[in-house]
């Protein structure tokens, strides 16, 4: 790593100067470390780094805690649960299932319920920190999305993401399914469905993942390694690449007076990020402890132990499997025999082939953006949403196909709750999926674009500032003013679009260029993605915008062509009230 | 957009590679710097930062507070005895959570409320860098890298090259070998189930055997077969718990009775009824959930997972949903004493497709 300190303001924040008379209390322990691990040379620069400020910044960390907060409630849990199929007697404090056989994994979960004091409290956090955690990295996500927090040099930072995102929903249907009972097991049901399809070896896959034929008697201890053990590690090691680059990248920052792609501006880890992130921890975990108080989650005594002979119904898996179910619910069935052999088209596409496309097409975005752009430079300033219309509206169509497919996902509930038939939910939804994240990429790309406009106008003409003039024709106009230095400075700290043109198609010979063919794709492409867009105004036209403003309101000024003119902010107006006249 | 490639190439140098983004026009407004710090209150008032530190520490004693009703709820309140109370919250669970909640809360409001009002706020600047390393480092590394490779000799001597990258690709093969006793072979285990000639189909409860007068026209039943309720010569079940759920998943059927002019009966399954009572599988074609969602009325079987739906008078024919398959028929015949059984096992394998099926 080669950071160093910055310039000469970056020494201290504090409000009196540091001194060097007194040895602090702190040298003494802070030389037996480093005596031993040499630690200096590398804190050095990391307790006054600066990490820049925005609440959307904090996403991220909202996922960081909740994992913390998942490893400890899982370290309780794993004290008591038993991860076994083997068949016994529940014996235990619930009454409506004592004497019941049921699996080891199964009668161990319901001891902590209702055996061990805040062990039901400890399963509740442990669920609920689970969908903050996945919600958080959604959102989290999103934001990074969003603000094109992925561009160069962070491109590996958002697959790092990514896979975390994909381990979590691994993790969190691993969890779901220790328990072994009725609802857990049917998804696991479901999942060996699933892995059944794959063509030539789905039978082969089944049997080794489930130790012989469903359910067998081996796949809860299988995936509690996977939970406790496999994937956590993935997950921490992941975390850890994670905030390694974010520190060696330095975070992005919000373009703005005195914020560029060469500086970051904030405040330093010590102390004002020890105290406001590990605050944040301590928030993250009472506010899991209070929704595992007061709102009750997985209730798992209710379904009752794993039968594959029943269900119940409105089964629903937990929300972030809510896409694929939705994807699997509304997939038509289709299925082919070929050569004597089955391909189940309507479990393999929507369960394997469609999630895992949307997710690679997610993780390689970056690139494809930088390779529709051309642009190698490294981004440091986040964008605002509205000034990348198509990426904003990229996402707006997945989010909207998202919230489809999730919404398919809950048809019989859907059904239920408006009292809709339950066949046409799905065959809107087979017709919707297609249509309108169309429909909202357009209205969502318009709508970006306009709010640009809207920024060039602020830019050119000023802000409105709701006084009605008069001219001495009776001609009504708004009053303009041009809004402070600082937001016009910041609404102008963007880059210029640029869109990607051929060169020439062919050589000084006319011989078509090798790839000319994905050259004109690229230029298209680029095209369509940013041709579209509005472009800051240059400095020629800012001074000639302002000079025609300047002009006007001097023509307008001191004619008191209307009462209530003073208070257009341009005059002293102390003592002034607005009065009606008669 | 070309317009704004204004700006000439670099001027007395031809040779220049013009970045294409360094041609564009000029920044419209200089950046004013960053601007000046804005004092808080608790900057400049000593009440309020004093204001400040009692809250700060108020938060930190209520934190202690509720640490120790935490304790005091932990040994009061009983559990397993009534998990309806509070809105079947449980006391415990619910005293448990809050105190523990607002505890952590209020170290963490407290951290937080300190940093915002107290600690400096004033923004410092640290300069970036770029992520790549100096050309004079990369040019080492490569370097480094070079003398490492001539050193190991490894472009001079291919012999030792290939076996090494042959040994490479082969050496995961024991690890991938060590996997197989994950499971057996599927064989076709799958095709076959429990069902036999003159088993009898009873009901999945009690194991009673089902005689057809005892079956009301719109009636459902889940039943199994009666093999899973029969013990051995020394009173040991035939099956243990384990091989009856791994068996059940393929075995569990539902047995129906509709009126027999209702039902249109496809060639070859003429007589695999009694009496208008049919008996399908219950394990969805789909992926493998039960289904059980009747409607008398229109003879429709549905799927709860993914709302597969099956007309049980027209041969399980799949009538909406993504399953692709009807869902097969068990046979029926009655005993000598009355009671249903099947005629034979089920003439297809049932469940969820899979490869090697057909």
């Amino acid at each position: 790593m080669s950071t160093t300190g910055g310039t000469p303001a970056a020494s201290t924040n504090g409000t009196t100067p540091a001194s060097t008379g007194k040895p602090s209390r702190l040298a003494g322990p802070a030389n037996w470390a480093d005596e031993r691990l040499g630690i200096g040379k590398s804190t050095k620069k990391q307790l006054r780094k600066v990490f820049p400020d925005h609440w959307s910044f904090m996403l991220g960390e909202i996922a960081l805690w909740s994992f913390v907060v998942l490893l400890i409630t899982g370290v309780f849990l794993s004290l008591w649960f038993k991860p076994s199929m083997a068949e016994v007697t529940y014996l235990g404090s619930y009454d409506q299932l004592r004497g019941l056989h049921m699996s080891e994994a199964y009668a161990s979960t319901l001891d902590i319920s209702f055996d061990v004091r805040g062990g039901l409290l400890m399963r509740q956090m442990h669920h609920w920190a689970a969908h903050l955690f996945i919600g958080a990295m959604f959102i989290h996500m999103m934001r990074v999305f969003l603000t094109g927090a992925f561009r160069k040099p962070r491109e590996l930072n958002w697959i790092i993401g990514g896979m975390l995102l994909l381990l979590g929903i691994l993790e969190g249907f691993a969890g779901y399914s220790l328990p072994d009972d009725l609802l857990s097991g049917t998804g696991l049901r479901i999942a060996d469905g699933l892995v059944k399809a794959t063509p030539v070896l789905g039978t082969y896959m089944s049997f080794f993942l489930f130790g012989g034929e469903f359910p067998g008697d081996v796949i809860i201890s299988r995936l509690y390694i996977a939970h406790v053990l496999l994937i956590p590690g993935l997950i921490l090691a992941l975390i850890a690449a994670h905030m390694m680059l974010l520190v060696y990248h330095k975070h992005t920052q919000w373009p703005g007076a005195g914020r560029t792609n060469e500086n970051v501006v904030g405040f330093p880890m010590m102390p004002v990020y020890a105290a406001k992130a590990g605050g944040f921890f301590f928030i993250v975990f009472g506010f899991t402890a209070i929704l595992g108080a007061t709102l009750q989650i997985n209730g798992v005594w209710g379904y009752g132990p794993y039968n594959p002979a029943e269900v119940t119904a409105g089964s629903q898996p937990d929300w972030y499997m809510g896409f694929a179910e939705g994807l699997m619910r509304i997939f038509p069935g289709w299925e082919s025999v070929i050569f004597g052999y089955t391909v189940s088209w309507n479990v393999m596409i929507p369960g394997q082939i469609i999630p895992l496309t949307m997710f690679a097409i997610f993780l390689a975005y970056p690139f494809i953006e930088q390779w529709i752009t051309g642009d190698k430079r490294e981004h440091h300033l986040l964008q605002r949403p509205r000034n990348a219309p198509s990426r904003t509206a990229f996402l707006a169509a997945m989010v909207t196909l998202y919230g489809l497919l999730w919404a398919a996902g809950g048809n019989d509930i859907l059904a239920v709750v408006f009292q809709l038939n339950l066949n046409w939910i799905t065959y809107f939804m087979r017709v919707a999926v297609f249509v309108l994240p169309i429909l909202v990429f357009i209205l969502t790309r318009r709508w970006c674009i306009s709010l640009q406009r809207h920024d060039s106008e602020v830019l050119l003409h000023g802000y409105e500032t709701g006084i009605i003039m008069r001219a001495p024709e009776g001609a009504y106009s708004e009053r303009h003013l041009p809004i402070d230095p600082e937001r016009a400075y910041t609404l102008t700290a963007r880059e210029r679009d640029e869109v990607y043109e051929l060169e020439s198609g062919t050589n000084e010979h006319g011989v078509a260029a090798p790839n000319a063919r994905m050259q004109r794709f690229r230029a298209r492409l680029s095209a369509y993605w940013y041709g579209y867009n509005v472009q800051k105004p240059t400095r020629e036209e800012l001074l000639e915008a302002h000079e025609h403003a300047a002009h006007e309101l001097e023509a307008h000024d001191d004619q008191h062509s209307a009462d209530g003119h003073q208070f257009d902010g341009r005059h002293d107006v102390e003592g002034e009230e607005l009065t009606h006249r008669h | 957009m070309s317009d704004q490639r204004t700006t000439p190439a670099v001027p007395g140098n031809d040779d220049a590679v013009i970045d294409p983004h360094s041609s564009v026009p000029a920044e419209p407004i200089d950046n004013p710097g960053l601007p000046a710090h804005q004092p808080r209150p608790t900057d400049i008032d000593p009440k309020a930062a004093k204001r400040a530190e009692r809250q700060v520490a108020s938060l930190f004693l209520l934190s202690i507070v509720f640490a120790f009703l935490f304790v005091v709820a932990y040994f009061v309140f009983e559990i397993g005895e009534d998990p309806d109370l509070f809105g079947g919250l449980g006391a415990s669970n619910l005293f448990l959570g809050l105190t523990m909640g607002l505890s952590m809360l209020a170290i963490g409001i407290g951290a937080v409320q300190w940093a915002r009002k107290l600690m400096s706020d004033v923004e410092i600047v640290e300069q970036r860098h770029p992520a790549a390393s100096s050309p004079d480092d990369r040019a080492e590394v490569l370097a480094a890298l070079q003398q490492g490779l001539d050193d190991s000799g490894i472009a001079r001597r291919p012999l030792i090259r290939n076996t090494l990258l042959g040994a490479l690709a082969v050496f995961p093969i024991p690890m991938v070998v060590l996997l197989r006793d994950l499971g057996p072979l599927p064989g076709d285990t799958l095709a076959r189930t429990v069902w036999a000639e003159g088993m009898r189909v009873v009901n999945d409860i009690s194991g009673t055997p089902i005689r057809p007068e005892q079956v009301q026209i719109g009636q459902l039943i889940n039943a199994e077969p009666a093999v899973f309720f029969e013990t051995d010569a020394d009173g040991e079940p035939i099956y243990t718990d384990h091989e009856i759920l791994i068996e059940k998943t393929k075995a569990a059927v539902i047995v129906v009775r509709m009126e027999p002019q209702d039902i249109t009966p496809a060639a070859g399954r003429e007589n695999w009824g009694v009496e208008g009572i049919l008996c399908y599988s219950k394990i969805c074609t789909h992926v493998g959930c039960p289904i059980s969602l009747w409607e008398r009325q229109t003879h429709h079987l549905l799927c709860p997972c993914h709302q597969s739906t099956f007309d049980l008078a027209d041969n399980g024919r799949v009538i909406f949903g993504p399953a692709a398959r009807a869902v097969p028929q068990l046979p029926l015949a009655v005993d000598s004493e009355g009671y249903l059984i099947a005629t034979q096992d089920f003439d297809e394998p049932v469940g969820p497709s899979y490869w090697e099926r057909g």
